[in-house]
């Protein structure tokens, strides 16, 4: 009895710090800029009007709706390549709270990757605008498969994170390396194309990718309101295995970090 | 009594990283070289130091700069692990390894109160119901609002002060922290520690301030050469610390 209300004393004030930490990357990520939150849908909206100038109008690409297409893509990976670029740097510059506090400092992490995806959550409507000018309704398998891929991005995207951020303080060139590598897997993922144009001999890409299924299965659920479950799977099973990873790799080091720093 | 702070023959040593981060290059440039620091450079810190604090106790460490204090605080508060021995620590700790980390300059320093209370271990609620005594107590009145990167550093030291304050500790940790702030607030800092002592919190302070220890602590421990020097009455050992300071004329 003891032991369960000490377990649930310090599940609470884990939400705690996750709660104020988060508040905190919100409050400073647009504190000084005059636009604030529009930031976060000008940025991927701007990139897919560049995508859509290159590959609608001089490629002409044959898939129809292509900016809705493209957006439904563009915005979740937007979520995961940020989360992961910041993540390199993120124990650096908060190098005084890990020297001279106590708390769980992988708390720090997964504040930066919820703030994250609460401004893709707030740019969802966007999507909806541009479904509906498209003739898209939003559908019911909105309700479950949106929160369903929400929970998943969110594992993969914090593991991950944990395993760059906690490499990083020993490894400083993984900021550069993780910043080359994720435009790498950015076309190696289908955002711009659909999974069908992928020639045979190369289909295994969607496989071996782990960001391939979750992002096809976000522009299913947004376009065609259906939710793949053999790519629901898929991912999951790589969300946990990331998931387990960062925490194995963050566990292992964790001590080392306030001599590095 | 009742020892809640055991330090049992710790060591601690540091590995120098400096020749892998340099880059590449270098590395490979002098790779004997390289190799031989990587197996054998290890800064040593603390060697062998024993102590116990008890219960209710104030304790004072003093010593030159780099002589391992801040290490000995960071164990202490678990932040480190030492690399021999054992450290064993019986209550919650409150670090204040260091007045303000954890502070935003862009938040107002009310954010900055619910931010920093619940990094140092307090639950928001705790904070909330805390806070207009902690903003009483700071004496800053209507800049609790503003973003405290237009706040002095005096005024940034007295909110930390405040928010330390009220984590109701068991073990306090502190280094160098009274040095900032005006003479008044000093001085009610200095009350505030006192009291504390009174109310059976255990206190460890790392400070050069050597009449602020002598007043606060009932023993201090000295550290010299990475370990303990001296250990005993405030009076003697800081008056030992003092002769072996002075400057010699003779190399």
């Amino acid at each position: 009895m003891n032991q369960l209300a000490g377990m649930m004393n310090r599940l609470s004030y884990y939400w705690d710090l996750t709660v104020v930490l988060t508040k905190k990357e919100i409050k400073i990520r647009y504190k000084s800029s005059v636009l604030g939150y529009l930031w976060s849908v000008v940025n991927p909206l701007s990139f897919a009007l560049v995508c859509y100038l290159a590959f609608q109008i001089v490629f002409r690409i044959g898939i129809a709706n292509y900016p809705l297409f493209l957006i439904c893509g563009l915005f979740p990976w937007q979520w995961f390549s940020n989360s992961v670029n910041t993540s390199t740097e993120i124990f650096l510059r908060n190098s005084s709270l890990i020297k001279k506090t106590i708390f769980p400092k992988s708390v720090i992490v997964l504040a930066l990757v919820l703030q994250d995806m609460i401004h893709y959550v707030l740019s969802l409507p966007v999507i909806a605008v541009v479904a509906l000018h498209y003739q898209v309704f939003p559908t019911l398998t909105w309700l479950y498969g949106i929160p369903l891929l929400l929970l998943i991005q969110l594992a993969m995207t914090y593991g991950a994170a944990l395993f760059l951020a906690s490499i990083n303080l020993f490894f400083r060139d993984m900021a550069r390396l993780v910043s080359t590598l994720t435009i790498l897997v950015f076309y190696c993922t289908p955002i711009l194309y659909s999974e069908s144009m992928i020639p045979p001999q190369y289909q295994w890409l969607l496989y071996v990718n782990p960001l391939a299924p979750l992002m096809a299965n976000w522009r299913s659920v947004l376009l065609d309101g259906c939710l793949l479950p053999d790519y629901l799977l898929l991912s999951a099973v790589y969300a946990l295995l990331i998931l387990y990873t960062g925490h194995q790799v963050y566990e292992r080091f964790r001590w080392r970090f306030a001599e590095v720093l | 009594m009742e020892p809640v702070i055991v330090f049992d023959r710790v060591s601690k040593e540091y590995p120098l990283y400096h020749r892998v981060t340099a880059g590449l290059k270098h590395f490979l440039l002098d790779l004997p070289g390289a190799i031989r620091s990587l197996r054998s450079t290890r800064l040593e810190v603390l060697r062998d130091v024993s102590f116990t604090v008890q219960r209710g106790e104030s304790v004072g460490i003093i010593g030159r700069n780099g002589a391992g204090k801040s290490t000995l605080l960071l164990m202490i508060a678990g932040v480190i692990k030492p690399c021999g021995g054992t450290v064993t620590v019986r209550e919650r700790v409150s670090p204040l390894l260091e007045l303000g980390s954890g502070f935003h300059p862009d938040l107002s320093g009310r954010e900055n109160i619910e931010l920093n209370g619940v990094l140092l271990g307090l639950s928001r609620r705790q904070v909330l119901t805390k806070q207009d005594s902690i903003i009483e107590f700071s004496e800053i009145g209507d800049y609790i609002d503003q973003p405290i990167r237009t706040y002095s550093s005096g005024m940034v030291a007295r909110l930390a002060f405040s928010v330390l304050v009220h984590l109701d500790p068991m073990i306090l940790l502190i280094d160098e922290v009274l040095a900032v702030g005006d003479f008044a607030f000093e001085k009610k800092c200095l009350d505030m520690m006192l009291s504390f002592k009174g109310s059976g919190v255990t206190t460890v302070l790392v400070s050069h301030a050597l009449p602020q220890v002598e007043q606060m602590c009932d023993r201090v421990i000295w550290i010299e050469d990475r370990s303990i020097r001296c250990c005993g009455a405030p009076s003697e050992v800081i008056a030992a610390y003092i002769e072996h300071s002075k400057p010699t004329d003779k190399p």
